[in-house]
């Protein structure tokens, strides 16, 4: 049985000097949402507090949809989902395969031909060769890419790579799918055909959780939604009330401005 | 480093409280675990470290063998050149540059790779919830795969000199074992300490450089008055000695042996540790 259930869950970022972790700086300055606050302990650290006591209860069966500004703490959260962060603070109790699909162009390799690539990919998310193999065929006949699969993938183009990066990520049979932003683009003919294999694909799934800008791919894709903002869930609810109060707190803000 | 991420002092306490993982060695099955499970990822480590080593050179036309190329270039002109210098035998000098070198580029890849292992997968670290030991793997077999290539350098340079070290020459499989060995705690811990401090690699960049000088490689230790101390306590040594010593047809001595044994044991203790406290900022710090 498939269940994510978090309890206070607090991530916070240590901000090294610049000199030294300019990424780190990048970081901060990136985000909008974030509280940046002081170590205490006089270390003189700073750190940004990307989850602030953020509890979660999913079952077998929820599809959840994350809004929020940037920064507010989405990515953090998938992350922290995915197992990649392990949270300072809080328990995080996860039954099940989780498959991550954040970033399209990950472990694709510019030179490699397309049947490589969709081998690599494969392998990351999980795969064995073997089921690569066994699913190659028709992966390949998703991406309508023909001849194309036999050259490098730098002879591709965006949309193309897209294609690929989709067919391969959507062939897995994840029992909990994290998704992040745009997963899903190309042209219009190939949209339609995206649509129906990511509907298929969710629902081999037993629990998603989406973070999107996006409130059709969230009215589409979710059955309940969670606000964010500055590392905390301000709301949960249905998608239709989360999307309003988002809205309602966006629209706000430009009147406040 | 956990107290850097407290914001005050009540929190602090909670924090430790709180910690899912708990406190040092009480995280230690999640570092083995860790360990355990990046192993049994060697379909996607293998491939991806033969694809490192292709990605490098496709397009030229004899690929990866540049590397037996250039590696045999390098050995034959810095064999020559020293061989002269120092008045030696070429037969048996050339042999001997060939194994160290091959031995060398080995270790000092490993080393090298080591630390910036996590810095270099950050794209990975941070998208995927593989082990992070993982990340390791990949760097020591890529480069047990480049050693594989430069080996036939020493093969063609023993085989032309007739001075092939026969049944004694697989001990230095052992050799190559105990250096791959060494080389998962290396990466663990360097990887983990740079992804921290930024400075790491280049410290470690300047020392394997200074340490192939003072390392027998293009010398001969008999060529030193006494055992000196530069050999004693080199670490490079004691690792080059394990594997070159059987291709030129000697038995790594005791003391090799023994300084190889207990650098395998106090570094996997000490990464252990280190290890088992801190894999879970890495995340963080990449």
């Amino acid at each position: 049985m498939v269940s994510i259930e978090l309890s206070n869950v607090s991530v916070a970022f240590p901000v090294f000097s610049a000199t030294h972790r300019s990424l780190k700086m990048s970081l901060l300055g990136g985000r909008t949402g974030g509280t940046v606050g002081t170590d205490a302990t006089g270390a003189g650290g700073t750190v940004v507090r990307a989850l602030d006591q953020v509890s979660l209860r999913l079952q077998h069966g929820d599809r959840l949809g994350l809004v929020g500004h940037n920064g507010a703490g989405k990515t953090t959260l998938l992350r922290v989902l995915a197992r990649i962060y392990e949270p300072a603070v809080g328990s995080v109790q996860i039954q099940g395969d989780v498959a991550p699909l954040f970033d399209v162009n990950l472990g694709m390799d510019m030179d490699a031909t397309g049947y490589d690539n969709i081998l690599f990919r494969g392998l990351f998310l999980g795969l064995t060769k073997r089921q690569v193999e066994a699913r190659m065929q028709e992966i390949a006949e998703f991406t309508e890419l023909g001849q194309f699969l036999d050259m490098p993938i730098r002879t591709y183009s965006n949309g193309m790579r897209l294609r690929l990066a989709f067919a391969v990520s959507t062939s897995i049979d994840p029992e909990i799918l994290l998704l992040d932003e745009g997963i899903g683009a190309g042209d219009a003919a190939f949209l339609v055909k995206a649509k129906t294999r990511l509907r298929a694909f969710a629902e081999r799934a037993g629990i998603i959780v989406l973070a999107s800008h996006s409130s059709y791919l969230i009215r589409e894709m979710c059955d309940q939604a969670a606000l964010m903002e500055q590392g905390r869930i301000l709301a949960v609810g249905g998608v239709e009330e989360i999307l309003e109060q988002y809205q309602a707190r966006v629209d706000g803000q430009l009147v406040g401005a | 480093m956990q107290s850097q991420v407290t914001t005050s002092k009540p929190e602090r306490r909670q924090q430790r409280d709180l910690l899912p993982q708990g406190n040092g060695l009480a995280r230690l099955p999640r570092a083995l675990r860790d360990i355990a499970e990046g192993w049994g990822q060697y379909q996607l480590w293998l491939t991806m470290a033969m694809q490192d080593i292709r990605k490098r050179y496709r397009r030229s036309k004899i690929g990866p063998f540049w590397l037996t190329l250039s590696m045999g270039i390098m050995v034959g002109a810095l064999g020559l050149l020293y061989g002269t210098l120092f008045k030696l035998d070429v037969s048996e000098f050339l042999p001997y540059v060939a194994a160290g070198f091959v031995i060398w580029g080995l270790l000092s890849g490993l080393v090298q790779d080591g630390a910036v292992t996590f810095i270099t997968a950050e794209g990975l670290v941070k998208q995927l919830p593989v082990p992070l030991s993982t990340h390791v793997y990949r760097d020591v077999c890529r480069n047990l795969l480049i050693f594989f290539h430069n080996i036939w350098v020493y093969v063609a340079i023993s085989l032309w000199f007739g001075s092939f070290p026969g049944l004694v020459g697989l001990l230095a499989l052992l050799g190559i074992a105990a250096i791959a060995v060494n080389a998962l705690w290396i990466g663990l811990l360097l990887g983990l300490l740079s992804a921290r401090f930024r400075d790491i690699p280049q410290i470690v960049a300047s020392v394997v450089q200074v340490t192939f000088f003072i390392t027998p490689i293009i010398w001969k230790a008999d060529m030193l008055p006494e055992r000196a101390v530069v050999l004693v306590w080199n670490p490079f040594y004691h690792f080059l000695e394990v594997a070159r010593a059987p291709l030129l047809g000697d038995v790594p001595t005791p003391l090799n042996w023994l300084a190889v044994m207990l650098m395998t044991a106090s570094g996997w203790l000490v990464t252990l540790v280190i290890f088992a406290r801190y894999r879970w900022r890495i995340a963080y710090w990449v």
